[in-house]
């Protein structure tokens, strides 16, 4: 299971789609909007998304994680559009036969998918808004 | 030969709409590209980084361009 979506994140079809008979573990990563940002209030985020090319590099990302620990099954499923404070805005859910691979696998795909995955976040304050890492 | 840049984010912002008309020489390079429209666009200079994709993967500076391409230009990302 690897998609963008606009619709509401579902952690447990996430969940679900990772359930493997192999698997001793289960590590599930949630990313959710919080209210703040470097000292700033933040009311809500944009996602924007190259849709095609990010769901292309999830895979990569996926079958990277497969060749580097003994993946059963990955999840990686993340929203773009509006969201709201404490919405669900990326799940990575991993599946492997013990737990410290779990960790590792989910830990190592979430912080690789931040640095190559071709989507972009705005936050939006009281007054104003700002793309997120855009500038030094 | 005229390539159609597809933008994203803040590139989306600096440029204006989605998509951006290129006129561009034949065989012209992915740096080509990069030095014509920072030429028009200078703030983009002021961005982190500014990587191009070629048909949905990054492309280095020496990549050949052609019409039939899809390129789009990537700013600094911050997904997650």
């Amino acid at each position: 299971m690897i998609e963008i979506t606009d619709q509401p994140i579902q952690v447990q079809s996430c969940m679900d789609a990772v359930q493997s008979e192999r698997a001793g573990a289960v590590d599930v990563f949630i990313g959710t909007v919080r209210n703040h940002n470097k000292n700033k209030e933040v009311i809500r985020l944009e996602f924007e998304a190259f849709d095609a090319m990010a769901v292309k590099k999830m895979k990569e990302l996926a079958e990277e994680a497969s060749r580097r620990w003994p993946v059963e099954k990955i999840a990686i499923v993340h929203r773009k559009g509006i969201l709201e404070i404490g919405d669900i805005a990326v799940v990575i859910a991993v599946a492997t036969p013990h737990r410290k691979d779990a960790f590792d696998a989910c830990r190592w795909v979430i912080d690789t998918l931040k640095e190559v995955v071709p989507i972009w976040k705005k936050e939006m304050y009281e007054n104003g808004e700002e793309w997120l890492e855009a500038h030094p | 030969m005229e390539l159609t840049i597809h933008l994203y984010g803040i590139t989306r912002d600096i440029i204006g709409g989605s998509k951006k008309s290129v006129q561009l020489p034949e065989g012209a390079r992915v740096q080509d590209l990069l030095e014509q429209i920072r030429k028009d666009y200078p703030s983009l200079a002021e961005l982190k980084s500014l990587l191009v994709a070629v048909n949905e993967e990054y492309a280095e500076a020496d990549v050949v361009l052609t019409e039939r391409d899809e390129v789009a230009l990537i700013p600094p990302v911050s997904g997650g």
